[in-house]
């Protein structure tokens, strides 16, 4: 559904992407994860038809982005960053406009249809500029829906939201991306894993890693900090769990340490028998979640290691 | 034709509903009303009241050149603005078709006024004999939806330059102004301050239409402008991408 060959886009000077390559095939969540500036939303005006590349190639639903943008337009939902509302039109007057520059067939019927499944239904005579962000948002996710695309782009579809909204919008997305291609963008690691069938991570314009969200992780269990309490003191703690051949990083916290092993090997069960063969209560053994900077870091590491030894 | 209308007829509506509309036809009909006002009443006692349902033509010139840019301020600027540009571009619409349908929903709306403009013709027919110069009036008002066109044109030009109103605005009165002074560069003998003063936009409704002579040449310098404009937006639009 979305094939893009070494795209890149520059402005002016600055490469905002630099010959990135992916594939998304029909009935995939594409997560597209990456730090703000990284390029996202530079690729998903690209294959939006809104800006072409600089160089390189993309084709959506089987047009290219350039030659055929228009088809690819008829094709292709997007819901831009900030969403583009016109305050003045009520909720339905905005979808039927929408809805008529797309030539959507019984577009009354189908307006009902989307406003009900984005749960507007009620407000749908609301004028849109008086919608809460979380509203917005939905009826931003409809207009995106109302043509019934094949592929559908939203770029950070939860970003200010609250949490019971962001739980709405990723069940919307999860159910509407089981017949078609959904391609969406976050910084938020939980959210990838939640939703995606596959991420890609970006940063700088490059991509650094592509997984399913259950491999990524367990290729980045390293970067976990195993945090550890126990009843002895924080010094003493760190000279044993020190002596262990597996732990590389010992830190210091209040009541404990935090320790982090080497990639792909989870070091807490001999962290465990450590503790309990020193005769030591153990008070608490947790894995803190991974963070987004952290993975950064270790991709950017790697990959500046590659590139010195090669 | 079907993406154009829907944009025509939406823009067309949005005027209804805009502040900017009602206080730009505010303008309008109080300036021509006490203009109007002060005619009659100096000239029906006095009796030099003349049968020329222009009178009030010359002002309106004048207010149109500096009212029309608000009327377009908002046609691309503002979507620039609240980024609703991305989402009609990112539809399955072409860029000058947005451009197109723009102008033509202000045009309607411009037409409305102008035909709002008409009571004061009337009236004065009512109040002279043998009654005005039909023929004389019809010409400059053609005159005047021609000007209008073009005054137009050149404000969505403007506003496509633009995410902010004001900025918007002043370019378009800038150039509009522009083109009326290099009007009189005619005074001039060379042929390069001819070449400019046929530039001058009032020259060429003045000199034929508003007298009742329908000169070709008149319609198609307008009609030109207006395609200019038009086209130099569209670009404009277009170019928007590639940054």
């Amino acid at each position: 559904m979305i094939q893009v060959k070494n795209l890149s886009k520059s402005y002016g000077n600055f490469p905002a992407l630099s010959e990135i390559s992916f594939q998304a095939k029909r009935g995939e969540i594409l997560g597209f994860l990456g730090p703000n500036g990284a390029g996202k939303t530079t690729t998903m005006r690209i294959l939006t038809g809104y800006m072409p590349p600089t160089a390189g190639s993309a084709k959506v639903a089987g047009f290219d982005v350039v030659e055929e943008s228009l088809e690819v337009r008829k094709r292709v939902g997007y819901l831009p960053e900030t969403v583009p509302i016109y305050p003045e039109l009520s909720a339905r007057e905005y979808l039927r406009f929408m809805g008529s520059l797309r030539r959507v067939e019984n577009l009354d019927d189908r307006i009902d249809e989307v406003l009900h499944k984005v749960g507007l239904q009620d407000r749908s005579e609301s004028y849109a500029g008086n919608l809460s962000k979380g509203l917005r948002q939905r009826l931003g996710l409809a207009q995106a829906l109302l043509h019934r695309p094949e592929v559908l782009i939203l770029d950070e579809p939860t970003i200010g939201l609250d949490p019971a909204q962001i739980i709405g919008v990723r069940e919307l997305i999860r159910e509407v991306g089981t017949d078609r291609t959904v391609m969406l963008s976050t910084h938020i690691l939980s959210e990838a894993q939640q939703i995606c069938d596959r991420v890609l991570i970006i940063h700088q314009g490059r991509i650094l890693a592509e997984d399913t969200p259950t491999n990524l992780q367990s290729q980045l269990a390293g970067a976990e900090r195993i945090r550890v309490r126990t009843s002895s003191d924080s010094k003493s703690l760190a000279k044993l769990l020190g002596k262990l051949p597996d732990t590389e990083e010992i830190k210091l916290i209040e009541g404990g340490v935090e320790v982090s092993g080497p990639p792909g090997k989870d070091i807490r069960p001999i962290i465990a028998r450590t503790i309990v063969e020193a005769d030591l209560d153990l008070l608490e053994l947790s894995a803190s979640s991974v963070s987004l900077e952290r993975i950064f870091l270790q991709l950017t590491e790697e990959q500046n290691a590659r590139e010195e030894s090669e | 034709m079907r993406i154009i209308s829907i944009i025509a007829a939406r823009e067309f509506r949005r005027y209804y509903i805009s502040p900017i509309a009602y206080a730009g036809a505010a303008i309008i009909f109080i300036i021509l009303g006490g203009v109007f006002v002060m005619n009659i009443g100096f000239g029906l006692p006095t009796g030099s009241l003349r049968p020329d349902g222009r009178m009030v033509l010359q002002p309106l010139v004048i207010i149109l050149m500096l009212v029309t840019p608000a009327f377009t301020m908002r046609l691309l600027a503002e979507e620039q603005q609240e980024g609703t540009l991305e989402l009609l571009l990112t539809a399955p619409v072409r860029d000058w078709e947005v451009v197109l349908g723009k102008w033509l929903g202000s045009f309607g709306f411009l037409l409305v006024i102008l035909a709002g403009t008409w009571i004061f013709p009337i009236i004065i027919n009512r109040f002279t004999v043998p009654g005005i110069d039909q023929g004389a009036l019809l010409s400059a008002y053609i005159g005047l939806v021609a000007l209008v066109a073009a005054l137009l044109a050149i404000g969505l030009f403007a506003s496509s330059l633009f995410s902010n109103q004001p900025a918007a605005y002043l370019t378009a009165v800038g150039i509009t102004l522009s083109l009326w002074v290099v009007g009189g560069m005619r005074a001039g003998s060379s042929a390069f301050s001819q070449a400019i003063a046929y530039l001058g936009i009032l020259n060429h409704y003045y000199d034929n239409l508003y007298q009742g002579v329908i000169h070709l040449t008149d319609l198609i310098f307008f009609a030109s402008l207006t395609a200019l404009a038009l086209f130099l937006a569209s670009q404009v639009v277009e170019s928007r991408r590639w940054r």
